[in-house]
């Protein structure tokens, strides 16, 4: 366990990138998966049209393709980017798809008579979105969400694999095939590196979902 | 509907001779891989060398079927480059024609395993002589002096070696985990230093303008040179040491010497340059010179 030990500061450097690179991309995804989710329950058919094809797309592509395009595709019609930025938007546009479904499903567990009261008092559909309904279904879709972040922090290691350098996945494969150090130990690191990130996240959500669930 | 059928006969007709023009095409390319070697018939050895052995019994020889210019295997099954060529030349020496040699693929991974085990003779594949590696087999040669370099982007006038790097803020690309990705880090930093896991990713980004240079061994880049239609060139300035030697049968001094002399001789004969000059030299202009061998060991 020495390499550990030795490499601290790599390993430390592969949790702060991982980190920022998963901050960044669940912000992103949470934003766009709460759009697309609205539209989805929209009473516009384009709207919904587009909800639909956006979660259709993103769910259904393998993250590697997904980041594959964002990595290749983009710079071959001339959009030149960092590959940080690159591989974050890649995992929050497919992480978004996850989010979107996530909060539809809480939004179809709000009964239906809150939505109809609200329409009753006068409220247009935004408004009755953003005030009644979506709270209500924030509040019941906690643990998948949190399962979908979790997730999404693990799959965060198939950057690497696009140019994005430096992130915790990285640093066991630096250490393992360049430096020549024993795999065991390395990826022993790598996995109490994720842990290290994964394990509050879990316990974060624990607590916000004592304080904000309701019972039905 | 009699017209419709003279059209379909056409462009069938078209469309084999376009086929069987390509064909041609990828013939005579690898006709040109493949340059004539001396085959010396009376070859005298010692009874119980690994030369009179081999001259008996056939040989077979390791090398890579992937890697361009070096050790590639075409739709024809016959491998080609200059490591195929030099092997060839070694096997000449031993009256053994070229289509009498059995290839084997050895990727980097599986050498010192086949040579120990004898189910090669000897392993010529881009293998470069180290001590770890020492301990196992035995090197003859170097036969090549390899050496990591840089690839840029043909009309590229700002990056001139290793050193013009970092001045220039360019972005380089190399694969993770490799040992060039750890040299290259003395010359770059961290954020300008982007790791994908195969080469071709590496030109790829190179091609769309988001990397300025690629790096790792010349032999690796002037591969990817040759297959990018004259948009990439080689620096031709390596900045490390990769030597590259023929793998045999740890402590068999007798089969090193005697390849020694092979290649001295090849290159008095100018068959090391031809060797060179057709594979390799399609895309690099300098031939190189037989490097100064290492002691049998």
């Amino acid at each position: 366990m020495d390499v550990i030990v030795e490499n601290l500061p790599m390993y430390l450097d592969g949790v702060r990138v991982t980190l920022l690179i998963c901050l960044y991309a669940a912000v992103l995804a949470l934003v766009l998966g709460t759009l697309m989710a609205s539209f989805r329950v929209s009473p516009l058919p384009p709207l919904r049209g587009a909800g639909a094809s956006w979660v259709t797309i993103f769910r259904n592509c393998p993250l590697t393709v997904v980041l594959f395009f964002m990595a290749f595709g983009l710079p071959e019609i001339g959009l030149n980017g960092s590959y940080f930025w690159f591989g974050t938007v890649g995992l929050a546009l497919y992480t978004s798809a996850f989010v979107c479904e996530a909060l539809r499903s809480g939004i179809n567990a709000v009964p239906a008579g809150q939505a109809e009261a609200a329409r009753a008092v006068g409220l247009d559909f935004s408004q009755t979105l953003s005030l009644v309904v979506l709270p209500q279904a924030v509040r019941t879709v906690i643990p998948p969400l949190g399962n979908v972040y979790i997730a999404m922090i693990k799959n965060s290691a198939i950057v690497g694999a696009f140019g994005v350098g430096g992130d915790l996945f990285a640093v066991g494969t630096t250490l393992t095939s360049a430096r020549g150090e024993a795999a065991l130990p390395v990826l022993t690191g790598v996995v109490i590196g994720y842990l290290i990130i994964t394990i509050p996240a879990g316990l974060l959500l624990g607590v916000v979902e004592r304080k904000v669930a309701i019972a039905r | 509907m009699r017209i419709r059928r003279t059209q379909w006969v056409i462009a069938l007709a078209a469309s084999l001779t376009m086929v069987l023009t390509a064909c041609g095409g990828g013939e005579n390319q690898l006709d040109s891989g493949g340059n004539e070697v001396q085959v010396n018939q009376d070859a005298q050895f010692p009874e119980g060398s690994t030369m009179a052995r081999v001259q008996s019994d056939g040989i077979t020889i390791g090398t890579k079927f992937d890697q361009p210019l070096f050790g590639l295997k075409g739709l024809d099954d016959k491998p080609q480059g200059f490591d195929v060529e030099i092997a060839k030349i070694i096997a000449g020496k031993m009256g053994i024609q070229p289509d009498q040699i059995e290839w084997v693929e050895t990727p980097s991974a599986t050498r010192e395993e086949v040579i120990e085990q004898g189910k090669v003779d000897m392993v010529v594949a881009t293998y470069t002589i180290n001590d770890e590696r020492a301990e196992r087999i035995s090197f003859a040669g170097p036969y090549y002096e390899a050496g990591q370099d840089l690839m840029v982007k043909a009309d590229n006038q700002t990056i001139t070696g290793p050193d013009s790097l970092r001045a220039s803020g360019a972005r380089v690309c190399t694969v993770s985990g490799s040992t060039p990705a750890e040299e290259i880090r003395k010359y770059v930093d961290p954020a300008n230093l982007v790791l994908f896991d195969v080469y071709s990713k590496c030109a790829d980004a190179l091609r769309t303008g988001q990397v300025d240079a690629v790096t790792t061994d010349n032999v690796i880049l002037l591969g990817l040179v040759e297959k990018s239609n004259g948009e990439f060139k080689l620096l031709e300035k390596p900045f490390t040491e990769e030597p590259y030697g023929v793998g045999i049968k740890k402590g068999d001094t007798q089969f090193c010497e005697f390849i020694h002399q092979s290649l001295t001789e090849a290159a008095e004969e100018g068959s090391y340059a031809k060797a060179w000059e057709a594979t390799a030299g399609t895309v690099s202009e300098q031939t190189p010179e037989l490097p100064q061998f290492g002691p049998c060991r």
